[in-house]
């Protein structure tokens, strides 16, 4: 049993090892290692296209895991006290969010975000007078963070909620009995209480944005994430430039994700 | 402000957000799916059943992700529960957080990344030519079903080794003790104890690795090389290289519909399964 759980972890780590041995590659053909060498880490670096992607992704993720755990959280709050046909829809709408694939979710808000731009372009022009400089709606960044704060934000509604449930509604009465407002009880009894969620949350949110390559792929427009740079230089061969780009990316996932298990131990031990 | 208002205000932003980014673009995908395609791509208004009389041409997308998805599930589960069994049961209470969380932060880095380490591996320098150094000539792995279960099992064994260990950690050790106790081999205990027990797990873990499966698109892009494709790759050939939109939405709406049945048959499989146990765990 020990050594089956043992071939597993192998099974686990051994593809992660062999990118980041090969990052460090001499050579510049990806599968024969010719000597120890950090150039391809000061290239990828001095990339200008991987910087650029990079930029986008770090923006778009930060803009996201912000947002989403922002309403995430106020509506986990809301729904708290919501009964009814209102609450079961938004309940409905939460669980197909994170059920529907991601590759649906791409497909469906390119070709309405597309069809809906096509007919709004023209009445911006007209209400802005000067056809030349009307600004237009095009898919981009914008398009993207909402396509990603939408999923990401079901996420955080359903982590917070989960802490939310655990509390005791005896310490929001008890604010309410010692005349807090109800912006005072929240902001100084159930905010600190499911903070721990809502980080979690927003670290979670900011993996997922930053990792996805899906849905960036129908909607990112004109805009190249860091995952999308990769796909498309691996479709044009495997580079020691490539390997490095993935190890730091699985290194930065790794630092963020110890983060995050730091912060949670302590909100559990407060 | 009564307090029924402020609820009502703390939801609308997200509730707007899943207006306009969730139920706008599937009510899209579902009216397209009736459309035709016009001349240079895209979509032209129409209410047609010719989309949905087309999908036979797809056939084969839909035949391989309807075989390896639950081919990936089975494989994972059946890799995934005697190390989650391992861990939960046998393991010194000392290292279970350390070692739970060593199978956990492979699924937190880039899938992409560790998608693509396979393509060296199965690759002709990888395992091919090892096993050529053997004398074993001639093997090829990457492009076939085989590299695109590999790369799912390894891409979702994470997924489904938590809820099991979830499932079996909470397992009362008594229970197996008395077990013993009165007799049963430690087979029998497993067989009718143990396993049991750990349905919900293994039925959460299931479903998860299931319904990601049935929309991937990275694994076999990278590992079936253009020769084992889901429907997945079909979505994205048919809106950004042939731009059918129409044709698209029928596609997606059909994956969205057999995906609603497969779970709810299996939700209520396992329900049956557990009957007198209502508290299945879904998520």
């Amino acid at each position: 049993m020990r050594l089956y759980s043992l071939v597993v972890y192998v099974f686990l780590y051994a593809p992660i090892a062999i990118i980041a041995l090969f990052s460090f590659n001499a050579g510049r053909h990806a599968s024969d290692f010719q000597g120890f060498s950090i150039q391809w880490y000061g290239r990828a670096l001095n990339n200008p296209f991987v910087m650029d992607a990079l930029e986008t992704s770090l923006i778009v993720a930060f803009i996201t895991a912000t947002l989403a755990s922002i309403l995430g959280t106020l509506a986990a709050v809301g729904l708290q006290g919501l009964r009814g046909p209102a609450r079961a829809i938004f309940d409905a709408l939460i669980y197909i969010a994170v059920m529907i694939p991601g590759i649906v979710i791409g497909i469906a808000t390119l070709i309405a975000l597309v069809t809906v731009f096509d007919v709004m372009n023209p009445w911006i022009e007209n209400l802005w007078g000067d056809a030349d400089n009307a600004p237009t709606l095009s898919m981009g960044r914008g398009s993207l963070i909402a396509a990603h704060t939408m999923f990401t934000m079901a996420l955080v509604i359903i982590i917070v909620r989960a802490r939310l449930g655990t509390l005791e509604q005896s310490l929001g009465e008890a604010s309410a009995d010692l005349y807090a407002t109800p912006l005072g009880t929240f902001r100084q009894v159930t905010l600190p209480l499911i903070a721990p969620a809502v980080l979690a949350g927003f670290l979670l949110s900011f993996t997922f944005s930053f990792d996805d390559f899906i849905i960036a792929f129908f909607v990112a427009g004109s805009e190249t994430t860091l995952p999308i740079y990769i796909f498309s230089s691996i479709r044009r061969g495997v580079t020691p430039e490539i390997n490095a780009i993935g190890t730091m990316v699985m290194l930065a996932s790794l630092v963020l994700l110890i983060v995050a298990q730091l912060i949670l131990r302590r909100g559990d031990r407060t | 402000m009564t307090q029924r208002a402020r609820n009502w205000l703390l939801i609308a932003p997200s509730g707007a957000l899943l207006l306009v980014m969730l139920v706008l673009p599937l009510s899209f995908v579902f009216v397209f799916s009736f459309g035709e395609r016009g001349p240079s791509g895209g979509y032209v208004p129409a209410f047609t059943l010719e989309q949905y009389a087309n999908l036979p041409a797809r056939w084969t997308a839909f035949k391989n992700t309807l075989i390896l998805a639950p081919l990936g599930t089975l494989a994972a589960l059946l890799i995934a529960y005697p190390l989650a069994y391992q861990l939960a049961v046998r393991t010194d209470p000392k290292w279970k957080t350390l070692l739970l969380v060593l199978v956990i932060v492979p699924f937190w880095t880039s899938i992409l990344i560790r998608s693509y380490a396979w393509i060296y591996i199965l690759g002709g320098q990888g395992i091919p030519a090892l096993l050529g150094s053997i004398g074993i000539e001639n093997v090829r792995l990457i492009y076939t079903p085989f590299a695109v279960t590999i790369g799912i099992i390894y891409g979702y064994l994470p997924l489904m080794v938590f809820p099991i260990y979830v499932a079996l950690d909470r397992l009362d050790m008594r229970l197996l003790e008395a077990s013993g106790d009165l007799g049963a081999r430690p087979m029998t205990t497993f067989l009718r104890v143990t396993l049991p027990l750990s349905v919900p797990g293994v039925a959460t873990g299931c479903m998860l690795v299931f319904i990601l499966l049935m929309g991937e698109f990275l694994i076999p892009a990278l590992l079936g090389g253009g020769k084992v494709f889901f429907v997945g790759n079909a979505l994205v050939d048919l809106f950004l290289q042939s731009r059918n939109w129409a044709y698209g939405s029928a596609v997606a709406f059909t994956l969205i519909v057999i995906m609603l049945i497969t779970v709810t048959i299996y939700m209520r499989l396992i329900a049956r399964l557990q009957t007198g146990r209502e508290d299945v765990a879904v998520m």
